[in-house]
């Protein structure tokens, strides 16, 4: 997708929540939604289950005015958690420039998370798009819990952050966190502006 | 009052509420005068008006080379209350018609000077007369100045009126960045976004305001923390920032100054910059494709100001190339390559095919006059016609037909002709004076180019048609087709069409009847080959033109030998002096004599061969009386 039109003085920003199913994604875009002013923030699209999980995909559209003369406008997507749902997955990391992989920090979970993470990088891979020139940040959501069942960032780091991206502990249900990980994401992908990176899903299709 | 060169459009932060005032006060600096004539803005004190008119001013100056001045009007005033004091009116109006873009700075103090008014009405009309741009702000709108003159309201409603509003929260962010960079200021983080946060009216307010944060911590020797913000600033942000507050909570406006710092940090200049000028050129009916393409590559040109001027270069001349194409052929004039700077080429193009087809046809040759042409007996019907044709055009001789052997001067007497015609008309159209060859060459590429009805028109639309060999058009029934034409439409409009021919238009075979008739329809006269008086006038001049003083001895020998045309009277002329100059001799009646008749030393023979060559002598009766061995046979059988 076109990050920046200079031509229509536009900036669209598509950043996808990533990560495995109750890891929190859709919590931070709830976070966010109710600390954006009205006038800001779009309808927030979200199709879930009965049972509040993600069903299809969560779509927040954040306006954040005029920037530098251009409009710029942020579009926050979550995917579906749940293994089955890959064809989702992938339909929604399309044209993506930033991921934030939310992991949850729940000690039970860490193979789920490392299952989330490769299947990340694997529909990325299918898409044609290298992984390595995406952004991305990681975030340990759930460190409010007890520690006892929790792991520290640290060990998480040990198990998921590979590739030494920005990561961040939060607590997506009351905050901490959630604005330090799409600010981070954010300036990660506005960098590749100034970075001159093509964009990695033309690199893809060159690659083809 | 002088331009603060600092006051530049780089400097110039633009936001939401400036927007159209910033572009409209570029696009005059990049074409003054040419567009928004005159700019007026207006804004509350301390929003930026007297920075954009100083940027324009600036701008004017250093790219474009052009003079700016800058007044107040009170200065205004003033200089014209001393001008009309000492009647030196036109001399203020003299010095402000010197400059190219004349910036006049709050005009709200018009009030009630009617005099200032209407000499400052003068002075707008004539500078707009003249091309000159003319920039004015106000602190308030137009309709809100009080007991201002109509016409003069009217006058400076006339271009474009824009006004700026208070700045937004990103263009306060942005002022303050710029600022603090600007000053080398650091404060902790959440202090400038704080200040951000807080909704002053103005920027004078907002750098006051920045001003006393920095004071503050600069003499108090203390960082300040985002919570001593507002305290520090006192009452006035108290208030206002009481009433910004609810707006945006402080997580995600923090979150929002981050984003516009990381967005002011990576937008490629370059880019914005082209952007802006890709809007500007397509807001004035341009392609941009030039430009487009260069935005849509990922290396920023070497040097963008060269490209833009190029662009802009390319403009000035496809706005030139369409303005000459229109006054030539106004349909023609609409094609959509004029407003592509791609297709700058193609354009020419089009206005070199325009000029070919449009420019007025061939005309007479000035070489050719009516006092250079030598009159004599064997021309001197011809010559009264021509006479009476360029006397009474078209009323009395309408065509004249002259027609003659080679080299017996018609083509002379027809530019002779064009030259009376072309005086006479004072300037009131061409006079087409064209070989008729020319004529068919010119049809055949207006048939190839598809442009036969401006070739036409070009035709019609002259004073007269003077067509020379028109011997030449004959069995070319085309040519003839649109011959017949343009004749119909010059005869029918009381223009007058002289038509040369080496024969009568009966003889003319492969000319149509229609024409043939038309021709024959004026007057039909011929040229003959010189006879003696003339021949003897010719020679006299022709060698004195050579340097020569003819004898009437020498202009006696001569003009007895028989010539067939006025180029053999010219040959004889260069050849005899050519051959003294070779012989280092002077030119005498023997020179000639043995030059012109190298067997001619015997008298006896020399008269034969003038005899041989006397037309007298060529009457078949005569000739046969002198050769004696055809005695036998009679005269009748030879005739």
């Amino acid at each position: 997708m076109s990050l920046v039109n200079y031509a229509t003085r536009e900036i669209t920003c598509k950043i996808v929540y990533y990560g495995p199913g109750r890891s929190g994604k859709t919590t931070n875009l709830h976070y966010i939604y109710g600390q954006v002013p009205d006038d800001r923030k779009g309808k927030m699209v979200s199709l879930a289950t009965q049972t509040d999980r993600t069903l299809f995909f969560d779509f927040l559209p954040l306006d954040l005015g005029t920037i530098s003369g251009f409009t710029t406008k942020f579009q926050l997507y979550t995917v579906p958690g749940q293994v089955y749902y890959a064809t989702t997955r992938r339909l929604v990391l399309q044209g993506a420039d930033g991921v934030v992989f939310v992991a949850d920090s729940q000690a039970h979970q860490l193979d789920e998370n490392i299952e989330s993470l490769q299947d990340l990088h694997a529909n990325l891979a299918d898409q044609g798009i290298d992984a390595r020139a995406m952004p991305l940040v990681l975030q340990y959501n759930k460190q409010d819990l007890p520690s006892d069942l929790i792991l520290g960032t640290s060990l998480l780091s040990d198990a998921l952050n590979f590739r030494e991206v920005p990561e961040f502990s939060a607590d997506a249900l009351h905050g901490p966190g959630v604005f330090e990980s799409l600010r981070s994401i954010a300036e990660l992908v506005l960098k590749r502006l100034s970075s001159g990176a093509p964009d990695p899903a033309p690199m893809a299709a060159a690659a083809r | 009052m002088h331009i603060d060169s600092k006051l530049r459009f780089d400097n110039f932060v633009v936001g939401s509420a400036n927007r159209l005032a910033a572009a409209a006060a570029r696009a005059v600096a990049e074409a003054p005068g040419a567009v928004y004539n005159p700019l007026f803005v207006y804004s509350g004190s301390g929003l930026g008006k007297t920075h954009l008119m100083s940027a324009i001013g600036n701008f004017v100056v250093q790219r474009k080379g052009r003079s700016a001045m800058l007044v107040s009007l009170d200065d205004l005033v003033d200089e014209l209350h001393e001008a009309i004091a000492a009647g030196t009116t036109d001399h203020l109006l003299h010095r402000y018609m010197q400059v190219g873009v004349l910036l006049i700075d709050d005009v709200q103090f018009l009030t009630g000077h009617r005099e200032t008014q209407s000499e400052l009405l003068r002075i707008f009309n004539a500078l707009q007369a003249d091309g000159r741009q003319l920039v004015i702000t106000s602190d308030r709108p137009l309709s809100e100045i009080a007991d201002v003159d109509e016409r003069l309201i009217t006058r400076l409603s006339g271009g474009l009126i824009v006004d700026i509003g208070a700045p937004d929260y990103e263009t306060r962010m942005a002022i303050l960045n710029a600022t603090c960079q600007e000053r080398g200021v650091k404060f902790r983080p959440g202090v400038v976004e704080e200040l951000g946060r807080i909704e002053f009216e103005n920027v004078r307010e907002l750098q006051g305001a920045l001003n006393r944060l920095i004071a503050h911590q600069t003499l108090g020797g203390e960082m300040l923390t985002p919570d001593m913000v507002v305290p520090v600033l006192g009452e006035i942000a108290e208030k206002r920032a009481r009433a910004t507050a609810p707006r945006v909570s402080g997580e995600f406006a923090s979150f929002l100054t981050e984003i516009a710092s990381a967005v002011a940090h990576h937008v490629e200049q370059w880019k914005t910059r082209l952007s802006e000028a890709i809007e500007y050129w397509n807001s004035e009916g341009y392609q941009t494709g030039m430009l487009t393409r260069v935005l849509q590559g990922a290396v920023a040109p070497k040097s963008l100001e060269s490209l833009l001027r190029e662009f802009e270069g390319a403009v000035t001349r496809l706005r030139d190339v369409e303005r000459q194409v229109a006054r030539l052929d106004a349909a023609l004039a609409k094609h959509d390559a004029f407003h592509d700077p791609d297709r700058l080429e193609e354009a020419e193009q089009f206005l070199e095919r325009a000029l070919r087809l449009s420019s007025p046809p061939p005309g007479p040759s000035a070489a050719f006059t009516r006092a250079g042409f030598e009159v004599g007996g064997s021309n001197q019907l011809a010559v009264r016609a021509a006479d009476a044709v360029v006397a009474f055009p078209a009323a009395r001789y309408n065509p004249l037909f002259i027609h003659g052997p080679s080299g017996v001067g018609k083509t002379h007497l027809l530019n002779a002709i064009g030259n009376g015609l072309a005086r006479e008309s004072g300037g009131g159209g061409a006079v087409a004076c064209v070989p008729a060859q020319l004529f068919v060459d010119e049809l055949i590429s207006a048939l190839q180019e598809g442009g036969v009805d401006r070739w036409r028109q070009r035709y019609r639309n002259a004073a007269a048609l003077l067509l020379d060999d028109v011997q030449f058009v004959a069995g070319k029934e085309r040519t003839q087709e649109e011959l017949f034409h343009v004749f119909n439409a010059l005869y029918a409009d009381g223009k007058q069409l002289v038509l040369a021919s080496d024969r009568p238009p009966r003889e003319l075979s492969g000319l149509e009847e229609r024409l043939r008739s038309r021709f024959e329809g004026g007057l039909v006269v011929s040229m003959q080959a010189p006879d003696r008086p003339l021949r003897e006038r010719l020679y006299a001049r022709y060698l004195r033109d050579l340097g020569v003083d003819p004898t009437a001895e020498m202009l006696g020998y001569l003009s007895e030998r028989q010539v067939a045309s006025v180029r053999e009277i010219i040959g004889i002329a260069n050849r005899i002096v050519a051959s003294a100059e070779v012989a280092a001799v002077p030119v005498t009646t023997g020179f000639i004599r043995a030059e012109l008749e190298p067997d001619g030393a015997d008298p006896a023979r020399a008269a034969a061969y003038r005899a041989a060559n006397d037309p007298f002598f060529l009457d078949r009766e005569k000739v046969v009386w002198q050769w004696t061995d055809h005695g036998a046979r009679l005269i009748e059988d030879l005739r």
